[in-house]
């Protein structure tokens, strides 16, 4: 009896020294996201980006400043905080990347096959990326605060709903599996529950980001094309249908939360 | 009763700010066929679900519903197609086992069909305790065996389990390693030592 008392106390305190372990091991995460969030090396795509905004480029070489994404055209500040929405001129939905590419091929003349082509972090999408990263941070610490009155914004949802929870592939895996409830982890790696206010609000107030284990800024079609390799799907093509419903998703479900972009990730 | 009308609010709360209009499955279809290309080894036939992926992606007012008696036949299903191992030897070795826990590799549009798939087991279980970096997608696993013991009733299950995890829950978290083949049979051996195998660290 004894001897089944001390193993028990035994197994007690192994299983409290790993999760002291486990927890500081995050404490240390998070200190070295704190110490890199002083220095967001996002700043020198925001800064690139700001410059291939306002200079003529393209075919027509003309700037991006009559670029309308949702606020008028040229409107810049608070704009990401209000995508993705729909857009008359285009009659689609379109998240902050898809517009931007409309913009290019609409003002600039660029090859929209040449954008679609592009690998990230190259070429057209390089330049992409890094205007996403100027015109996101003229929304930081303004509220998350798509539309969603248009009947396509609000298909869009339910599309996006839908496909959050579809599961597919040799591992069964949809979204959801990973993202669809509080507290989980794979690995030592929170993850967001995006299917409610809190996670959502987290998750899409945090991307785009700079992602320090690639070295690169990451639009939230990347992120979102890394999901679906991870969930064994087939690679999403660029602005399409399920990254823009996706995207609607989760910025609804975020309504509320603080844009907090860029953000900087692991 | 106030607990039930505090649950309504939340989910009142949840959805409130717009009207969420109904997608219609034929618009989900079409947008998923047109959305995606295949890349490598990650083809577009596997946006194609069976009848157990398509009854766990069936949502009602944004949740997660499935049928009872579809469930019950489903897991049926799955548990007849289970393949146990034909020379009866269901042990490996738990070394190896480790291993294949450790690795996430396998089947993305990265990866190659003649790579070695790992079980990414540490993605979402503890096993052995010195490693501090496992997920909690699905429950500890640390002192499997020892919890369990290894009557026959435990080694088959925990082979099914392996094999097919949907014979037990049909909307598990967790993949069908010998059903999709993502785990080869005497992989499978080498997982089953590393849960059962009272030498093996998760057994300490």
């Amino acid at each position: 009896m004894l001897k089944l008392v001390s193993f028990a106390a035994t197994v007690l305190i192994f299983s409290a020294s790993s999760i002291a372990n486990a927890q500081s091991a995050a404490d240390d995460i998070a200190k070295y996201r704190e110490m890199l969030a002083d220095g967001n090396p996002s700043e020198l795509y925001e800064g690139a980006g700001e410059e291939l905004w306002s200079k003529p480029a393209g075919p027509k070489a003309k700037s991006l400043e009559t670029c309308d994404l949702g606020l008028g055209p040229g409107v810049v500040d608070g704009a990401f905080a209000q995508l993705p929405r729909y857009f008359k001129d285009t009659d689609r939905v379109q998240d902050l990347d898809s517009r931007l590419v409309t913009c290019m091929v609409e003002i600039q003349g660029v090859d929209l096959n040449s954008i679609m082509a592009d690998e990230f972090g190259k070429g057209h999408k390089k330049d992409l990326e890094a205007i996403v990263a100027y015109v996101v941070t003229h929304s930081k610490g303004m509220k998350i605060n798509p539309p969603m009155s248009h009947p396509k914004e609000k298909a869009f949802y339910a599309l996006g709903q839908k496909a959050f929870f579809y599961r597919g592939g040799p591992m069964d895996f949809a979204c959801a599996t990973c993202h669809g409830s509080d507290d989980k982890r794979i690995r030592m790696q929170d993850l967001a529950n995006i299917s409610a206010g809190g996670g959502a609000q987290l998750a899409w107030g945090t991307w785009p980001a700079y992602r320090v284990s690639s070295g690169e800024f990451w639009t939230m079609q990347r992120r979102l094309a890394d999901c679906f390799r991870q969930q064994r799907f087939p690679a999403p093509k660029f602005t399409s249908d399920v990254t823009i419903a996706l995207s609607v998703y989760m910025a609804a479900n975020a309504k509320g939360g603080i844009v907090q972009t860029p953000g900087l990730k692991r | 009763m106030k607990s039930l009308y505090i649950k309504i609010t939340i989910t009142l709360i949840g959805v409130a700010s717009f009207q969420i209009s109904k997608a219609q499955d034929s618009d989900l279809k079409k947008m998923m066929n047109s959305s995606f290309v295949s890349v490598g080894i990650a083809s577009l036939d596997r946006l194609v679900q069976d009848e157990n992926q398509l009854a766990c992606s069936s949502l009602k007012n944004g949740q997660l519903n499935i049928d009872s008696k579809l469930q019950s036949r489903i897991e049926k299903n799955n548990l007849k197609s289970i393949v146990y191992p034909s020379d009866g030897n269901y042990f490996g070795k738990w070394s190896e086992g480790e291993k294949i826990a450790q690795s996430g590799k396998g089947a993305t549009w990265s990866d190659k069909n003649e790579d070695v798939n790992g079980g990414s087991c540490y993605n979402c279980h503890q096993l052995d305790k010195k490693e501090i970096a496992y997920g909690n997608i699905g429950p500890s696993l640390y002192n499997y065996g020892k919890l369990r013991g290894n009557s026959e009733a435990v080694v088959k299950y925990t082979w099914a389990k392996l094999y097919n995890a949907k014979a037990f829950n049909a909307c598990s978290a967790m993949p069908r390693f010998g059903h999709f083949k993502l785990l080869t049979e005497n992989q499978i051996r080498d997982l089953m030592a590393l849960l059962l195998d009272p030498q093996s660290p998760v057994n300490q």
